[in-house]
């Protein structure tokens, strides 16, 4: 009898575990419910959706930067959230993609977004099943004649963050903490080696992998580990995980205010995430503009020029992926630098690889 | 009050509750709770496509919850059927995208793979446990995380460096153009059939053997049975095997249903530990099992139509969701407390 109450405690601590994992705050998808109504005064027919990965709309990362982009597509077309208008929906676990693509379908939206490549073959799926409806993916590519796939040169943008990070190192020391090893990360990865081999071969870069977006403490231990051992800055590629590389860049910032510790945010401007009392701990940001990506298909789509069956892919030289403003925290003499290498990568003289050799 | 009054009021008492209380949340949090459950009706029965959705998503719980309750009742507390389930999940799509066959071979090895995936992950903590009595609670665990990594870095190598592997051919799919057909393209497929045999196949094997009946008598007292001449570690092991065997056709439920591929995983499923709560709310009996993972299955798949239909953010929807199983699981509780107030009754009397 004991055993079996302790069997029954324990499950449900598990299988409450394991719901709340999926929860998460709240407080930017109310931001949705006003933004429409009083956007403009002609209102098109035109809707437009999207289905998170399990990261949610809150993710501070690319969910959200898509939900970003929608709200403000909404906004400029006086679009109101809800049906005919714009929407989002999340996916708790990866058996949920195909549900809510098909049910967002099913409720008429002209252009249902697939963000993540996590969603590659649930769209796949569902654009064979659905010739009629227009789809369209982030971050991976889906081979059928109604979707659109948007890739980003991730490279290019961490191409640059290496450049800053090796001209602003001091010990000649940089941590890379990814997420899981997928092609999307990698070329992060890759495209920061190379920057920072462009500058200083003898730089060290100790590249470690998580496994997981979602493990801030996981993020904690490995930023702990590469401080300790020498490294200033720590470039993060991890989603949620990387939280916790914040977290530890910040606990030794308040221990010690002159201690030289950065860290270079990813996808949006993560500056708010290393503000510590007065001083910040983030560099700059890689951002990658899925807003920017999210709004441009659905504005051609608006147009009836939805691009279904092609690949998109956004660069340095469409403002897809860029620096963020480090707000001083990188002076006036690297900027040039870092503007020198930027317009060598646009014109095309510096081609940055997109897999680690 | 009888026996049976009791059984039967304590589930209905306990889903009420838990449904009165989840009102109360969703009142309290400004959304109207009749709009919510209409959507969360609609989004388990609505229409042919849902009621198929909703079937394939009790798939894999029917049988995680079948493993966690066949070890139960042996004595042992599997609580690595998530990894058991997701090496079957690899071994099925493995097996599903490697080689081509007629689908008469093909699908048969490809459930056979992931069966013997599972058996083996139950084997490894089953002999552990017999040999040097290490506690099958923390190996079970460990394996849970072995099971992850290792199909996440085996993914990658067959995939190339990808983070899936290809679509399983069709000759390994249990999906059927009949069934898509009858449910409007709902991904159900005959899994469920699989699942119901093995339900069919535990009660059997629990009740009309001799290996259930050792199995049984090990999971009531070992050093009993063992003076009744039974081989304890023997016995051990075969329980956790056969364990991991129904976890690991859980997840080739998943490699040739669901999905028809695998993909490495930044976490756990969640199916195999959701598997416990299962196999528990059913009393670890097969028939209870079925109503067990019934209920999981069908609520967190319709809860997935309450943000699209009533617009109840997904928070809320989950602690909704949460309290209704909740309640459920503690029916031990409202049995004591029936159990009082019939005692007290009598008293007076």
């Amino acid at each position: 009898m004991t055993k079996r109450k302790f069997g029954l405690g324990l499950s449900l601590m598990l299988a409450a575990g394991t719901m709340l994992a999926a929860c998460g705050s709240d407080e930017d998808t109310s931001n949705g419910e006003t933004g429409g109504g009083e956007g403009g005064e002609e209102t098109s027919d035109f809707s437009v959706a999207m289905v998170t990965d399990v990261g949610g709309v809150d993710d501070k990362s690319f969910n959200q930067s898509a939900w970003e982009g929608l709200q403000q597509f909404g906004k400029d077309n006086g679009l109101e959230k809800g049906d005919g208008g714009y929407d989002y929906l999340q996916s708790a676990s990866d058996a949920d993609y195909n549900t809510n693509l098909n049910n967002l379908i099913r409720r008429d939206f002209d252009v249902v977004f697939g963000i993540g490549f996590l969603m590659e073959g649930a769209v796949a799926e569902i654009a064979e099943q659905q010739p009629e409806a227009q789809i369209a993916i982030i971050d991976a590519v889906v081979d059928a004649p109604n979707v659109a796939s948007v890739l980003f040169k991730e490279q290019e943008g961490a191409f640059l963050a290496g450049v800053a990070a090796a001209l602003m190192s001091e010990t000649k020391k940089i941590g890379f903490v990814g997420g899981m090893e997928i092609p999307v990360i990698e070329r992060f990865e890759a495209g920061f080696l190379a920057g920072v081999a462009a500058v200083d071969e003898s730089v060290e870069v100790d590249v470690q992998y998580t496994g997981a977006f979602d493990k801030a403490e996981l993020g904690k231990t490995t930023a702990n580990r590469m401080y300790s051992a020498g490294a200033d800055i720590i470039f993060h590629a991890a989603g949620g995980t990387g939280n916790g590389v914040f977290t530890e860049a910040k606990e030794r910032k308040e221990s010690n205010p002159e201690a030289n510790i950065w860290v270079i945010g990813v996808d949006s401007d993560q500056y708010d995430e290393g503000q510590t009392g007065d001083a910040n701990v983030t560099l700059t940001s890689v951002l990658k503009r899925v807003d920017t990506a999210v709004i441009n298909i659905s504005e051609q789509a608006m147009a009836g020029e939805f691009p279904g069956g092609e690949t998109v892919t956004y660069g340095l030289s469409d403002d897809g992926v860029d620096l963020a403003d480090s707000r001083g925290a990188i002076p006036e003499d690297v900027m040039a630098k870092i503007e020198e290498f930027k317009q060598q990568v646009i014109n095309g003289d510096i081609e940055v690889p997109e897999t680690v050799e | 009050m009888s026996n049976r009054a009791t059984n039967l009021l304590v589930p209905i008492i306990s889903v009420i509750l838990g449904l009165l209380v989840g009102a109360v949340i969703m009142l309290v949090s400004g959304y109207d709770p009749l709009k919510g459950y209409a959507a969360l009706w609609n989004g388990i029965f609505g229409d042919l496509y849902t009621i198929g959705e909703t079937i394939r998503q009790i798939t894999p719980y029917l049988l995680a919850g079948l493993a966690v309750a066949f070890a139960f009742r042996s004595g042992l507390f599997n609580i690595g059927v998530e990894g058991q389930l997701i090496v079957g999940w690899f071994a099925a799509a493995y097996v599903g995208v490697a080689v081509e066959l007629p689908k008469i071979i093909h699908l048969p090895l490809a459930i056979l793979a992931a069966a013997a995936a599972g058996a083996l992950w139950g084997f490894v903590p089953g002999l552990l446990k017999a040999k040097f009595r290490v506690h099958e609670v923390i190996v079970t665990i460990m394996m849970n995380y072995v099971a992850l990594h290792v199909t996440n870095a085996l993914i990658r190598t067959v995939s190339d460096g990808g983070d899936r592997t290809g679509n399983i051919y069709a000759s390994a799919s249990l999906r059927s153009e009949f069934l898509q057909n009858l449910t409007e393209f709902s991904r159900l497929h005959f899994g469920i059939i699989i699942a119901l045999v093995m339900v069919g196949v535990m009660w059997i094997i629990l009740e009309k053997t001799t290996l259930g009946f050792e199995l049984k008598a090990v999971g009531f007292n070992q050093n009993a049975s063992q003076y009744a001449g039974m081989n304890v570690n023997k016995n051990i092991i075969l329980a956790m095997v056969i364990s991991g065997a129904f976890a690991g056709l859980g997840g080739a439920m998943e490699a040739l249903g669901t999905f028809e591929y695998v993909s490495s995983k930044g976490g756990f499923t969640g199916i195999g530990f959701d598997g416990i709560a299962v196999a528990l709310l059913g009393m670890n009996t097969p028939l209870g099992v079925i109503f067990g993972a019934t209920l999981f299955g069908s609520l967190k798949y319709g809860a997935l139509n309450m943000p699209n239909a009533a617009g109840i953010p997904i928070e809320i929807v989950e602690i909704v969701i949460a309290v209704i199983i909740f309640f459920v699981a503690s029916g031990y509780i409202i049995r004591l407390l029936l159990l009082r107030a019939s005692a007290k009754k009598k008293e007076a009397k």
